[in-house]
């Protein structure tokens, strides 16, 4: 397939219109087998997070292992690390964009819904984790702006509506073809879709207001969401950086949690970027070079990363001040010591040896790659928000022994599971209802990579009527013959 | 205006008076744990079967002797919600510990937990044995809530259900607390504890009006801690726990008045005490502003904490007590 690719485009070139059009509709039309095993085995999984969820609630958050020194566990570590995945949308879509990165054309939709179900998600997580959810009302009635965790809802509700738009604006025209096209195509659900497609397009004909307007509203919410994905990030550290806690106590807070949230997010589009090549026969549009340059900035993602994990342990674990001390111990050689530097030597510092080679950043040791920092940067929430909460100042002293540990038990395990599913079934029934590249992007894009091809063979060929035109006097006869030629082959 | 004062002042008198009525209620030592009711302190009239009679006042000022069976403890009228969130008008309470008298009886920890109903793992003041380097001395710290001026943990919280008062203490409304537990992360002093499942409590406290003042009855997916007893406070009494020290330990009192009283009922200088003791605040460098202060374990007369033993005590929660020994440097 690469071969057909004119090289160094985006896009290969010589795709029309329509095969661009088909090819980013086709998978919508189908319900195979595969699929539907697929949603079932996750509506199980699901199910059965829903069912711990409804124990839970029945019966208290003493169901969980977290107890009084472990107050927070899993379910906001996980909360962590969904939010740190929504970084990928604003990252890929929205930088890329306002760079002006053109490669980025077929890979924004996947990225920002990413975005958009990771926030989903991430943001259900702490209702899961409260005590009281039957009065999360109380945050209206009784809201106070001080409260850092205020600041996360204000942000995430935010950055959850901003993506959704930003989700949403580069669809409308595509909606408006798949409204046209639908009733072409046999499809189920045809009646819904047909309803679906139509309220999502809002009207769309494509005349030349609509699409100033469009590429306006677009400009601005590519500034507006930038600062706004920086922000929830930073007030998600600030629940944890603003108590006097060892090991959360540190002003690298902010800009360490969007640094590894970058790092996570973008690993997890190029994971989206292999499963959605692969299963929906993406290869002509995601190609070789797309993963090179992704690879290229997780790599340097990773790089901030690393630099600011060093930051956060190498400053408090050169002066060894008593109570961080204690929790360095613990991370460094204590009971977290595998899982701590596994995760510094195993999806930081290996990831980034591998990238660094062109082979390191083909789709097949990316993916691998990525599932480790997926993986890592999950691992990593867990051992900023757990170990901290095992090291208080006063001693833990003749408590009950399940106090003084934590590892989630079934429940919570369950339900995060279940969260995890939830994001993949959302995943699934966008992925089946919806075209995964933003078409008329990649139209564009092709289309420019089009114009290049046609300009520097233009070029070319100008270079080449020069040297002809140069050698005309010395060579008539063979001028001649290609006039022939050309002729011959009319 | 001049109405108005002379109705404040009208109600200061009065207010004087059922303070004295109070204490002098108190000093008779009539604490019949259980009894209720403000308005029915002579309610057994003429059922004379004690010849033990003492003096008291009644609520309009007359002195006269009483049988000693015929009274009732006093019972503070219930508070409303804003009142309990406004606190005690013109008071600040501080609680002091002169760590050179505590023995580690935990005998605080007990009364506190009977005042309160709280399950046996709840230690609203917790007695720590603690020694600061391998080359100091252990002793004992009891340590309750610190009621913080720069709390903590009422800054983190979402909806306001914790709170400082004007009288300086921080307190906790169940029955706005979401359960985000915000404020168990955010207290450095590990005080505040958690209701993960349904409380375990009798029924007849499951039927008491709540109130912050007391903490209970207590409710599922909130947190809970040590409340420096307001309930008892607006009684004229003493928490719990200074009641509850056998060894003179604990004393509270009110910095306005510059004065504090331990359980043996000795007042003495706050300021005073604080300076010929060199008191210090736990972890003063936090900026906390602990309202509980501590006198140095100097020339203890009670045998030092065996460190040895940490985890070894004997637990009736039938649970395996913990070993660890957290940041403690050993």
């Amino acid at each position: 397939m690469s071969k057909t690719i004119y090289p160094d485009s985006n896009i290969p070139a010589e795709l029309s219109v329509e095969v661009i059009r088909e090819d980013s509709l086709r998978p919508t039309r189908k319900w195979g087998r595969s699929t539907q095993i697929w949603l079932g085995c996750l509506l199980m999984v699901a199910g059965w997070g829903l069912y711990a969820y409804i124990h839970q609630l029945r019966h208290g958050l003493g169901e969980t292992a977290m107890r009084n020194y472990v107050s927070w566990g899993l379910y906001i570590s996980t909360f962590v690390f969904f939010i740190g995945i929504s970084h990928s949308g604003t990252l890929v879509s929205a930088i890329l964009r306002i760079t002006k990165q053109d490669w980025r054309m077929p890979i924004t939709r996947i990225a920002e819904l990413m975005t958009f179900v990771s926030l989903l998600f991430g943001g259900i997580m702490p209702i899961i984790d409260l005590g009281r959810p039957d009065r999360i009302a109380n945050l209206v009635i009784f809201g106070r702006v001080q409260s850092p965790l205020m600041w996360d809802v204000m942000s995430i509700l935010t950055y959850f509506t901003g993506s959704t738009i930003f989700l949403w604006l580069p669809m409308i025209p595509d909606m408006a073809l798949s409204r046209d096209r639908l009733t072409v195509c046999d499809s189920r659900f045809k009646k819904f879709r047909k309803w679906l497609y139509t309220k999502l397009a809002i009207g769309w004909t494509g005349s030349k207001t609509q699409w100033k307007r469009l590429e306006l509203v677009m400009t601005i919410m590519t500034i507006v969401i930038i600062p706004v994905a920086v922000s929830v990030h930073t007030v998600v550290s600030y629940i944890f950086a603003m108590t006097l806690r060892p090991g959360w106590n540190s002003t690298v807070f902010g800009p360490y949690f969007v640094a590894g949230a970058l790092y996570s997010g973008s690993a997890i589009v190029i994971l989206a970027m292999v499963v959605f090549r692969k299963l929906y026969h993406l290869e002509k549009y995601i190609t070789y070079r797309h993963f090179d340059l992704m690879g290229r900035v997780v790599l340097a993602l990773t790089l901030i990363y690393a630099y600011l994990n060093l930051n956060e342990y190498w400053i408090p674990a050169y002066k060894m001040a008593t109570a961080e001390g204690h929790l360095l111990h613990d991370l460094f050689s204590g009971s977290y010591s595998t899982a701590f530097w596994l995760c510094q030597f195993g999806t930081v510092l290996f990831p980034i040896i591998v990238m660094c080679f062109p082979k390191g950043r083909t789709p097949g040791m990316l993916a691998f790659i990525c599932s480790l920092i997926a993986v890592g940067a999950w691992v990593k929430r867990y051992l900023i928000v757990v170990p901290t909460l095992l090291h208080p100042f006063l001693p833990i002293q003749d408590v009950p022994q399940d106090w003084a540990q934590y590892f989630p038990n079934w429940v919570e395990w369950s339900v995060t599971m279940g969260a995890l599913s939830g994001i993949l079934i959302v995943i699934t029934l966008y992925a089946k209802l919806f075209p995964m590249m933003s078409i008329w992007e990649v139209v564009h894009g092709a289309k420019v990579e089009e114009n290049k091809r046609i300009a520097t063979e233009k070029g070319e060929h100008e270079e080449e009527e020069l040297l002809k035109a140069e050698s005309v006097h010395a060579k008539t006869s063979k001028g001649k013959t290609t006039i022939v030629m050309a002729n011959g082959n009319k | 205006m001049q109405e108005d004062n002379k109705k404040d002042n009208k109600k200061d008198n009065k207010n004087n008076r059922r303070d004295f009525l109070r204490k002098s209620l108190i000093t008779g030592g009539v604490l019949a744990a259980g009894a209720i009711g403000l308005e029915k302190v002579f309610s057994k009239e003429g059922e004379k079967t004690s010849t033990d009679d003492t003096t008291v006042f009644t609520r309009d000022g007359k002195v006269f002797r009483a049988d000693m069976e015929c009274l009732h403890e006093y019972k503070a009228p219930p508070v409303t919600n804003e009142e309990a969130r406004k606190g005690i008008a013109g008071k600040k309470f501080v609680m002091v510990f002169d760590l050179a008298k505590c023995d580690g009886c935990k005998k605080c920890t007990e009364a506190c937990q009977a005042m309160h109903f709280t399950e046996p793992d709840r230690e609203w003041i917790k007695v720590y044995k603690m020694k600061d380097a391998e080359t100091t001395a252990p002793y004992y710290m009891p340590k309750p809530c610190f009621h913080c001026d720069n709390p903590p943990c009422t800054k983190v919280c979402p909806v306001g259900a914790t709170f400082k008062r004007q009288d300086g203490i921080v307190l906790i409304d169940d029955e706005r607390c979401i359960g985000c537990r915000s404020c168990l992360a955010a207290c450095p002093y590990s005080t505040r504890f958690f209701n993960w499942s349904d409380p375990i409590q009798p029924v007849a406290v499951a039927n008491i009006p709540y109130s912050p003042e007391h903490g209970f009855p207590r409710q599922r997916g909130t947190s809970e801690k040590c409340d420096f007893c307001p309930h008892m406070i607006r009684e004229g009494k003493m928490p719990a726990c200074v009641t509850g020290c056998p060894m003179q330990t604990i004393y509270f009192g009110d910095q306005n008045e510059d004065a504090v009283t331990n359980s043996a009922g000795v007042t003495v200088k706050l300021s005073q005490l604080l300076e010929d003791n060199s008191a210090y605040r736990y972890m003063e460098e936090l900026g906390t502003e602990p309202r509980v202060y501590y006198l140095p374990p100097k020339n203890r007369k009670y045998p030092k904490p065996d460190m040895e033993s940490i985890g070894k005590e004997k637990k009736d929660d039938g649970k395996k007590p913990n070993s660890d020994m957290g940041n403690m440097v050993m």
